[in-house]
């Protein structure tokens, strides 16, 4: 027999440890869709899985793909936190990568070390006046943020479609759709000869750093909380709530900008269609799993990659259309958001001896 | 001038027919809505709906099937959703989110061997009436049955939720889950039903698309339109007849962007096409301005869980 009650506080191993067991019903899950598919699931997952980091350049693709996901996770975890639901990370990902490559290409015949932290800077303050719309239709006239930051998404995709076959394609293009390709001076410098992991991965890392020091130890990170839990009680504390929507809207759109810029001035080198494999909506399953704890993201943001990795190599030796990677993305959530029951609740499996003894 | 009035008709008909997938997907989001369950999972059920219902004609070749099977998948996806923040408990937002990026990606999935297939001509009825009367003919005539659904659903919505007991139970779900459980209403299965029925009319909306619209299957064939559907419920404020005037509007929108590319109006096409996502934008503001009207309208417990000690 099983008996339900209900825990009157959550005990922080246990949410810390739910993460795992979604992982592995994902997993699992995993294999069933594999064998559905009519594969062997051991051998399928250990493609999917395994494979993909099984020698130093796998290695080197996981935390290219894992930098962008912690950057914009590390964002979003301010607004979440908060409350304030930024959905449209993608588009502001987008938007500093369009305002960044466009200084990039300003800069394309010239050489100097200050051009690349002027792309960066650009591409920051591109996201964050992308993500204050947003913030401030929703402080000064009370729109829903959740549907104004996705409608973003579609405009900024379309704004760059329009720059890049129009006003900045390349004139010695042949008319494809893209951008000259950037001058050195505005590419992330490379960590390792062959590898295409670059020094954003820095960026992530400070960005993880800085983020847990303001959520800490700041006045700020304390309001950011409080007004979480409960936005009545930071109302009653006289917190000041508008400033701080624009504030984590303005931190979370500057991560976003800057993993845009990350991606264009790093592995890709230019502007085109693709710059984003839906990083800032995966994103938001990593800030989820990592706890909207800085150092959970890190380590949640590996795990998300790993399923872009498996996706491509399953494509590559299963021929299972990549889109599979955004069906463990889902399950991932769906396993997380079911797994914290437990936190909520006591599940007891009493035996039936036990029971009627009571009786 | 005969010649312009009936360009005008066919145009009206046009706009009608790109406004179905929002009335559909939106009615239904609304029911859910009404029971206080935010489901932002919309743009993913559509896009099961409309890759169920396309692959289902193709290997049965009967549209009837298809519609049927493309409801049915939104139904299953939906209960997703409705056993995770029903019987979990968890957060709608993040749920509906995730029902999302999931149902996304396995259309796609699922989709992979119907890229490039022709879809199959849909039925339409009272096609002789459709030449014979200018003007009207092309407004009212000459559709597919799902369009005159559609068409009539605001207003059985509005029936429903106004005159009906059951109306009144989801409304009092939705606005009071407390009160309405010490009633005896059993709020967890009403909210269940009100979920399911979302998911089978955005399944509706994504066969639509797929099987009538634009018969064939791409990718992310919806391209934003469940989340649109979403916005179009609070432009409503909540209320069937007016999902009816707004998704004409958006529409009309959508139609008109493409008749100006089709003219070649002299500003992007980019820009054309950006106007019914900049527009959903724009009517969110218009309308969310006055909080005190969207207070008295928004469904109380909408996004709330709830809990019942047993």
């Amino acid at each position: 027999m099983i008996k339900i009650e209900k825990r009157n506080d959550v005990p922080m191993v246990l949410y810390f440890f739910t993460p795992f067991i979604a992982i592995i019903l994902t997993i699992l899950g995993g294999g069933i869709i594999f064998y559905i598919l009519g594969f062997n699931p051991i051998e399928a997952l250990k493609f999917y899985f395994i494979t993909p980091i099984s020698n130093l350049y796998g290695f080197s693709e996981l935390l290219l793909k894992a930098t962008p996901l912690c950057l914009i996770a590390i964002g979003l975890s301010f607004c979440f936190k908060s409350n304030n639901w930024n959905i449209g990370a993608e588009g502001q990902l987008t938007f500093g990568a369009i305002v960044g490559g466009g200084v990039a290409l300003l800069f394309y015949n010239q050489e100097g070390f200050y051009i690349l932290p002027l792309v960066i800077l650009a591409g920051a303050i591109g996201g964050m006046i992308f993500a204050l719309i947003p913030a401030v239709l929703k402080t000064y006239f009370n729109t829903n943020e959740i549907l104004v930051s996705l409608m973003l998404v579609y405009v900024s995709k379309l704004l760059l479609d329009y720059l890049v076959v129009g006003p900045w394609s390349n004139p010695e293009g042949f008319n494809f759709p893209e951008t000259r390709q950037f001058n050195d001076s505005s590419r992330m410098p490379l960590l390792f000869e062959g590898l295409r992991i670059h020094a954003g991965i820095f960026l992530a890392l400070a960005a993880v750093m800085l983020s847990w020091f303001i959520l800490y130890k700041t006045y700020l990170g304390f309001q950011i909380k409080v007004s979480g839990l409960s936005l009545k009680t930071a109302k009653y504390a006289g917190f000041k709530g508008k400033t701080m929507i624009l504030v984590v809207f303005m931190i979370s759109g500057a991560c976003a900008g800057l993993a845009g810029v990350g991606e264009i001035t790093g592995p890709i080198g230019q502007l085109h269609r693709m710059i984003s494999p839906d990083y800032g909506f995966t994103a938001i399953i990593v800030a989820f799993l990592g706890r909207l704890n800085p150092f959970g993201i890190i380590f949640a943001s590996l795990v998300v990659a790993l399923t872009y990795l498996g996706a491509e190599t399953a494509q590559i030796f299963l021929q299972i259309p990549k889109y599979i990677g955004q069906v463990f993305q889902g399950m991932i959530l769906f396993f997380l958001l079911a797994s914290d029951y437990l936190l909520f609740f006591k599940v007891k499996i009493l035996s039936l001896k036990k029971n009627e003894l009571r009786h | 001038m005969s010649l312009d009035i009936s360009f005008i008709g066919i145009l009206i008909g046009s706009i009608m027919a790109s406004s179905v997938p929002l009335i559909l997907a939106a009615s239904g989001e609304l029911i859910t809505e009404r029971s206080g369950v935010l489901n932002l999972g919309v743009e993913g059920m559509m896009i099961i709906g409309a890759i169920s219902g396309f692959a289902l004609m193709v290997i049965t070749d009967n549209l009837f099937i298809a519609i049927i099977g493309s409801m049915l998948s939104g139904v299953i996806i939906s209960l997703i959703f409705g056993f995770l923040t029903q019987s979990l408990l968890t957060n709608h937002v993040a749920t509906g989110l995730a029902l999302t990026i999931f149902g996304i990606g396995l259309s796609a999935m699922l989709g992979k061997n119907f890229v490039g297939i022709p879809g199959k001509e849909f039925p339409i009825l009272f096609s002789s009436l459709k030449e014979s009367i200018p003007f009207f003919g092309p407004i009212l005539f000459g559709h597919s049955i799902v369009l005159y659904f559609a068409f009539t659903l605001p207003f059985l919505t509005n029936y429903f939720l106004k005159k009906t007991k059951l109306g009144l139970v989801v409304r009092a779900v939705g606005d009071s889950p407390v009160s309405a459980s010490n009633q005896g209403i059993n709020v967890i299965l009403v909210r269940y039903c009100c979920i399911l029925y979302g998911g089978a009319m955005c399944g509706l909306a994504g066969a639509y698309l797929s099987l009538i619209y634009t018969p064939q299957w791409i990718e992310n064939m919806t391209a934003g339109r469940g989340w649109i559907a979403l916005a179009l419920v609070v432009f409503a404020t909540w209320s069937p007849i007016k999902v009816l005037i707004g998704a004409l509007i958006f529409g009309g929108i959508t139609i008109l962007q493409l008749h100006m590319q089709a003219i070649g109006f002299r500003i992007p096409v980019q820009f054309l096409s950006a106007l019914p996502y900049l527009m959903t934008i724009i009517v969110l503001v218009v309308i969310s301005r006055d909080s005190r009207k969207i207070k008295l309208n928004t469904p109380t417990s909408l996004g709330r869980i709830f809990y019942k000690e047993k």
